[in-house]
Order: structure tokens, then sequence, then C-alpha cells
């Protein structure tokens, strides 16, 4: 087996939601092969990157940030023939990424929308607007105060304002 | 009469009205009731997940408890939020531990979440509850010149051990809807594969090469349209062929769908009242071949 070069990793992967299945990977490849990513860049490769988190090569997944580069399609994880939930995985290391000050700009643009809007992708006086015309009823009011107490107690609030003042 | 409790996400009313039009028309007229819910907020999508998967799942959870409080089920427009949703309900459901720690954050808002309804996607709705003769029987103008490229996406199907939507290597839902409208689906290459559209915005080269070798493939198969279920499938391919165009000088022109357009024409409603304007890349060929 490889040597782990940060054992803590792999346990601080391992013990997070949907990063469980990690070690029941043996590295043949069907991810990789599965990934419209990776055909087109060699920046991102689901083995490599399950390959890290088992050797624990926590600075290649967090710093030189490939999993950023997943677009969430999940043809490996349904392919993988050990069970292996790598887009999950994906999104478990991002939790952990995001911890340690690694954020795209863009994750940190969308995270304040839903902060501030309730919604990812705000809506405008505009498109309210032309709802009437085409015959759309008014759109319902956001729950926006429910979401800030989830946001509050979950701590994800605070996360991403961290993670806004490393990114300036 | 069904009924279902409308999630609405954020997307659709904020960038896509045609879609939601034409999904409000065709399922009245085929006899599905909506009830708007209020108070939603975004499903907890991948970009929320990314930050803390604990959040989606409370964010997903509220909003599930909304439509239970109605005793309706949920019933969604976009793939995106279907994913989120269905998989936060099927996961809670199942896993008492966590339906625990979730409600403990949902203390916090006065709101429980019970899983005692699903969530589906409307195509779900239209199979199911609908039924594919009754859609045949509704059918006003038939489609039967068309050649429609059907695009399912990766949040409509994918995790399919929690969304158990269809048969994830070989599915057939679109492909048998698209053919209840008399236009005939056809086969192209590498037709379940992404859009690159969660990709937009912060790796736009590489989303734009995705969705590229998807309109490639669509061309070679003589499609005179594609036919999507999910907002962000739409945007890579009608938006994006106009990128196509200005990037590497590709001219394409073959228009993108949302389904329930292609059943509202199907359904004889006049296509003065869809939105279908708004679209990037025109529609007005797909309208005279079936004039």
């Amino acid at each position: 087996m490889m040597k782990k070069q940060n054992p803590q990793f792999y346990e601080q992967v391992t013990s997070k939601l949907g990063g469980e299945t990690l070690t029941k990977c043996f590295q043949c490849g069907t991810c990789a092969s599965s990934c419209p990513v990776a055909k087109l860049t060699t920046r991102f490769n689901p083995r490599l990157v399950i390959k890290n988190a088992v050797a624990g090569e926590k600075e290649r997944i967090l710093v030189d940030g490939p999993i950023w580069l997943c677009c969430s399609c999940y043809n490996c994880q349904e392919r993988c023939p050990q069970g292996v939930e790598i887009a999950e995985i994906m999104y478990a290391l991002r939790n952990i990424a995001l911890k340690e000050g690694h954020l795209p700009k863009a994750f940190i643009e969308m995270a304040s929308n839903l902060m501030v809007e309730g919604r990812v992708v705000p809506t405008s006086a505009f498109t309210a607007k032309r709802r009437e015309p085409l015959g759309l009823p008014p759109l319902k009011e956001t729950g926006i105060e429910p979401l800030s107490k989830i946001l509050s107690v979950t701590s994800f609030s605070k996360t991403v304002e961290k993670a806004k003042e490393v990114a300036k | 009469m069904t009924t279902y409790g409308l999630f609405l996400g954020c997307t659709i009313p904020a960038r896509q009205p045609s879609y939601e039009l034409a999904s409000r028309k065709a399922l009245k007229n085929l006899g599905i009731e909506l009830v708007d819910l209020d108070k939603t907020t975004c499903c907890g999508p991948p970009p929320i997940e990314s930050v803390d998967v604990k959040t989606s799942l409370a964010i997903a959870a509220y909003n599930i408890s909304l439509a239970e409080e109605l005793d309706l089920d949920m019933v969604t427009l976009c793939s995106g939020c279907f994913q989120s949703l269905a998989k936060a309900n099927v996961l809670l459901k199942e896993e008492e531990h966590l339906r625990e720690e979730i409600n403990e954050i949902l203390a916090k808002t006065g709101r429980k979440f019970r899983g005692n309804k699903d969530v589906k996607h409307y195509l779900q709705v239209l199979v199911n509850d609908v039924g594919l003769v009754e859609i045949k029987n509704n059918i006003a103008k038939a489609l039967d010149n068309l050649r429609v490229a059907s695009f399912y996406g990766c949040h409509l199907l994918r995790p399919s051990s929690l969304l158990k939507l269809d048969d994830v290597e070989r599915p057939r839902v679109l492909d048998d809807l698209i053919e209840a409208t008399g236009a005939k689906s056809i086969y192209y290459r590498n037709k379940l594969k992404c859009c690159g559209g969660l990709l937009r915005g912060y790796e736009d080269d590489l989303a734009l090469e995705i969705a590229r070798e998807k309109m490639m493939n669509i061309s070679k198969a003589k499609a005179d349209c594609v036919t999507t279920v999910c907002p962000f499938c739409f945007v890579a391919l009608d938006m994006g062929q106009l990128q196509m165009k200005s990037k590497f000088n590709e001219v394409y022109e073959i228009p993108v769908l949302h389904y329930p357009e292609l059943l509202c024409l199907s359904l004889g409603v006049d296509p003065k009242d869809l939105a279908l304007g708004t679209h990037r890349t025109k529609v007005d060929s797909l309208l005279e071949k079936i004039r």
C-alpha cells in the first residue's frame, strides 16, 4: 500500500459525510475514462485525486485545486466497480479546502448570493416585471429569514465570510 | 386532478421565463394542478454542497418541509433542484441519524423534515400521472416531420441509487415523451454525456469545449432541434451556440427547446403564446418546419 504522507488528512476525509467510501478505491481508472473533464485537460483526473487523498497528499489536492474542476456529472460514481462515491468525495474535499481558506471566487460569489438573496441566482426587478406580460403569476416571497437561521446554525455564513477575507 | 407543490428554484424565474411558461401551460392542459410553494429558498445545489454538505441538506429539508405541510408531493422543473431535493429526501428518509441531526438544525426555524412526501421531476409526473397514452390522446398537431435530439443531462438521472428515475445508461423516459408528440427521437453519439454547465462561470473554456462536442454530435445526426429538461443544459447549448460561433467560428443554428415547449407545440398551443423569442438560438426554422 502507498505510504501516507499525512495520515490525519485521510482520516479527515473518510470521517466526513460523503467521504466514507474513499477506502474502497483500487485505482482501476474507470472514473478517469468516464470523466468529460479529464478527457480535455490534464489538470483534472478523478483517479489521481482519490489516489492523493488516500496517500494523504493534502497539498496536491487543496492547493493545486483539481477538485474545483469536477463538473459533478456523477458518471465516475455510477460506473465505479468498487462503489466509491467519487462525486461526493469531491464535495467532502471541497468542504475541507474551504475550511482551510481555499475557495475560488466564483463559489464565494454564489454563496454570498445565497446569504443575501436566498437564491444562488438572484432575480432582479427586470425579471419580476416581465412576468405579468407573459402571463406568469407573481413570484412568491423567499424564505430568507428561516434560511439565515440555518446558515447561522451551521456556521455557513461565518465560513464564507472568512473565505472572503482570505481571498482579498 | 393531481396536485403538486411547485418548487421553482432560482435559475428559471431569473433567466428562463419561457421554460416556466411552457411548463405551466403543458401541465395544466394535461390536468396537473400546481400550487406555488411559499417561502422557498435556493435548493442547496452543488455550489452550496461545495461549501458545506450538511448546510445543503438542511436547506433541501427545509424546502421539502414546506410541501409536507401542505400534504403535497413536490415537483421541480430544474434537474439541479430535482437532484438536490430528491437526493436529500431519500437520504434523510433512509438515514435516521442524519435526519435527527438535520432536524436539530431545522428546529431553529420552527420546522421539521418528516419524510412522508416525494420529490419528482416533471418528466415523472408526465409519464406516471398523465401517462403516454393520455398525452398522445391530447396531441392536436403531431410533430411527425421533426428529428429531435433528446438531452437528458446529468442530475435528472444520477446518482441513480438515490434518484431511481430511469436506467442510467439506457434511459427511455425523455425519448418516449418526445415520441409521444409524434416527433422522432434520434440517436447521436455520446448522448448521455454532460453539457459542462456546472463549469460555466469559472472554467468557461472547458465548459464550452464540452458543450461544443455535444453540438458537433447533434449536428452530425442531422437533428432539427435539441430538447433539454434542465435550465443549465439549456444555457450550455442555447447561449453556448453563440459562443461557439464567436470563438470557433462554428455555426450550428440548431434550435434548443425545453421539453414542455415541444409538448405545448404538439398540444396545439399557439407559438405566439410561448416566449420562444427569449431563446438565444433562433427557433424560426423549427416553427417553419411544423407549420
